[in-house]
């Protein structure tokens, strides 16, 4: 051991390296969890450089992919930190309100807001049908999701003037619950994005829902579900769109919840079941009762130089050879001695056949030896 | 080293492995103690004399090679090896045999391999390995899975003997990952480790392989469950505060 960790030692790893692995950490922290991971990783880093520059360039991508809510200061309500709302790496839009947050991406905090400029909002053609699925959203989620949050936000055509040319809404969900001290945390994102087409006059809805879930007391447990979802709509008026892109989210997202749980569902009786039974195939638990004579069976075939065991004889010295160790005191009331002869040291049968015409006998009294015997052999063949 | 087990706790159970690598690399020194600390996916490689895959841990390795426990052979071939006693080697070929009888009944199909070796005190350990492959490609019989994998290790240290009873203690870890994907859930994953133990007085009089397997399979059955039950249903639980399901918020819609 002491050669190897040398070895290791004499092969530094560069700077660049460093980093590349601390922000593989930080990429991989689950929802909420980075600021432990942060602290851990510094610990193991122990150089101050590479800890600031991998934090540096990890929080923005980690606060974007998780779409953190950030509280905009004086009481103006949250932000949500995404690709969406991103004017520069630290700017970030709030389409509500009109506002933009200025970001401190590596302490989470959101340090000013300034009222955002004309070219940064949507012209008020758009404007009006965002407003309108904003309110719908708001409704939805505040319905649907205890403590979500909701922003509408749109990414292309937002300058457009009218009717006439297309232009795309995003409609982003997000709903973290963090309890640290039960050791578990969450998060749900969806996001959703509609494209107006004005030439065919429809929407073309596309979601993204990922859910996930961290358990760790005393392990470590991971949630990792995620769905695509399609759909579309005709192309109205603002409210109308508005209403009915809001009833295609609330529908897809309650049918895939529906689905979360059929999934939880089937996980005890279908789907571990294929991983590992709760009981043998058998279904009583497994005779380790029997290994002792198993062994002295074996011992007494090696004298005999009954040479090498193949597997279905293994099987049948476990089941049939306890069984005769077993059978025996009973039988030897009623059996001469040259049948129990043949009984324990007669030629060995390892055919299935060979077993079954003697186990009938068997079967009748000792009925979970039997299966056991018979799936054993069963699963032997397959 | 506390700060590094830390963050094995926060990652992905699923790149365990690229953690765990990525931690070697960064803290060297630590090497040994993370390795004997934290337990990956198991390996495995194919005993061409017996044709048989048996399973890779530090248990069984030297050097570069692995011993097989069904050839009792090293394989890439070492000279010097260590192998254990003729005595214990006896009851690994036989706790080899009936173990494999073990898995198949639990796990249908699957690989399992032990390793024994004499400690310092007089007494010595075993380990039993499992690793099951129950995606519908591998051994999935139901084929509802698109990957899963389990992976179980239980070290039992058997104590030397006293007035006819041993002490045993079991240290099992299960690792397992699962993913689902259909039409209406989607990809459904879910993936964890946990590790418990157990220790035991038990009569010698039984045979260690009894002893040692009872206490295994009880174990074995114990993490199960709590994977079932507790750890994926906390996750189940949190899906739910997320989201309350849909008769919650119905009954709720009323009053608003």
């Amino acid at each position: 051991m002491a050669d190897e960790e040398d070895e290791l030692l004499e092969t530094e790893l560069s700077y660049d390296q460093k980093k590349e692995i601390a922000k593989w950490f930080f990429l991989n922290a689950p929802a909420g969890e980075i600021n432990y991971v942060a602290k851990d990783l510094k610990a193991v880093l122990s150089d101050e450089e590479v800890y600031n520059e991998a934090a540096m360039e990890a929080f923005p991508v980690y606060n974007k992919t998780h779409m953190i809510c950030l509280e905009m200061p004086s009481g103006a309500g949250d932000v949500i930190v995404s690709s969406y709302s991103e004017i520069n790496e630290n700017e970030y839009l709030d389409p509500r309100t009109a506002q933009v947050a200025i970001v401190d991406h590596v302490k989470q905090i959101c340090t000013k807001v300034r009222p955002a400029n004309d070219e940064e909002l949507p012209s008020l053609y758009i404007e009006e049908y965002r407003y309108a699925l904003d309110a719908e959203i708001q409704r939805y989620v505040s319905e649907s999701y205890p403590k979500g949050m909701s922003a509408v936000n749109c990414v292309k055509g937002k300058d457009n003037e009218g009717p006439g040319s297309d232009f795309e809404l995003v409609v982003i969900i997000t709903a973290m619950r963090l309890s640290p001290q039960n050791f578990c945390n969450g998060s749900w994102r969806s996001v959703w994005n509609i494209d107006f087409q004005d030439e065919s006059q429809v929407l073309d809805i596309k979601g993204k829902l990922q859910v996930g879930a961290h358990y760790f007391e005393e392990g470590n447990v991971e949630l990792d579900a995620k769905k695509d979802f399609q759909d579309s709509t005709i192309f109205q008026s603002a409210d109308d769109c508005a209403i009915a892109i809001a009833n295609i989210i609330r529908h897809h997202e309650t049918e895939y919840l529906a689905s979360l749980e059929v999934a939880y569902s089937k996980l005890p009786d279908n789907t571990f079941k294929d991983l590992r039974r709760k009981l043998p195939v058998t279904r009583t638990l497994f005779p380790w009762q029997n290994t002792l004579q198993f062994s002295l069976t074996r011992e007494v075939e090696k004298e005999l130089g009954l040479g090498k065991i193949s597997i279905i004889s293994v099987v049948s010295c476990l089941s049939f050879g306890v069984m005769y160790t077993n059978r025996i005191s009973k039988y030897d009331r009623y059996c001469s001695a040259s049948r129990m002869k043949e009984l324990k040291f007669g030629p060995k049968k390892s055919s299935v056949a060979g077993n079954r015409t003697r186990v009938s006998w068997v079967k009748a009294r000792y009925p979970n030896r039997w299966t056991t015997t018979d799936m054993l052999l069963e699963l032997l063949k397959n | 080293m506390e700060a590094a087990l830390g963050l094995l706790r926060r990652m992905p159970p699923k790149q365990s492995e690229t953690a765990l690598s990525a931690l070697l690399s960064l803290i060297p020194q630590h090497s040994s103690d993370l390795l004997s600390q934290v337990d990956l996916p198991l390996q495995v490689l194919r005993d061409i004399e017996s044709g048989k895959d048996f399973i890779l841990c530090e248990y069984n390795r030297d050097a570069d090679s692995y011993r097989s426990p069904w050839s009792n052979k090293y394989l890439p071939p070492l000279e010097d090896a260590l192998y254990p006693s003729s005595e214990l080697r006896k009851l690994e070929v036989e706790a080899n045999d009936i173990f494999a009888i073990y898995r198949d009944q639990y796990y249908e199909g699957g690989i399992s391999s032990v390793y024994m070796w004499e400690d310092d005190n007089e007494g010595f350990v075993a380990c039993f390995l499992i690793k099951k492959d129950g995606s519908k490609s591998g051994h999935g019989r139901r084929g509802c899975l698109e990957e899963g994998a389990w992976d179980a290790i239980h070290v039992i240290q058997v104590g030397s003997e006293e007035e006819e009873m041993a002490q045993y203690c079991l240290t099992s870890t299960i690792m397992l990952s699962l993913t689902t994907d259909d039409e209406s859930s989607g990809k459904f994953g879910l993936s964890g480790s946990i590790r418990r133990q157990m220790k035991m007085e038990l009569a010698v009089a039984d045979g260690h392989l009894c002893n040692m397997g009872r206490m295994i399979e009880e174990l074995e059955g114990k993490l199960r469950n709590s994977l079932d039950q507790v750890y994926f249903g906390k996750t189940r639980e949190m899906v739910c505060t997320l989201r309350p399901p849909a008769e919650i918020v119905q009954m709720r819609l009323p009053d608003t």
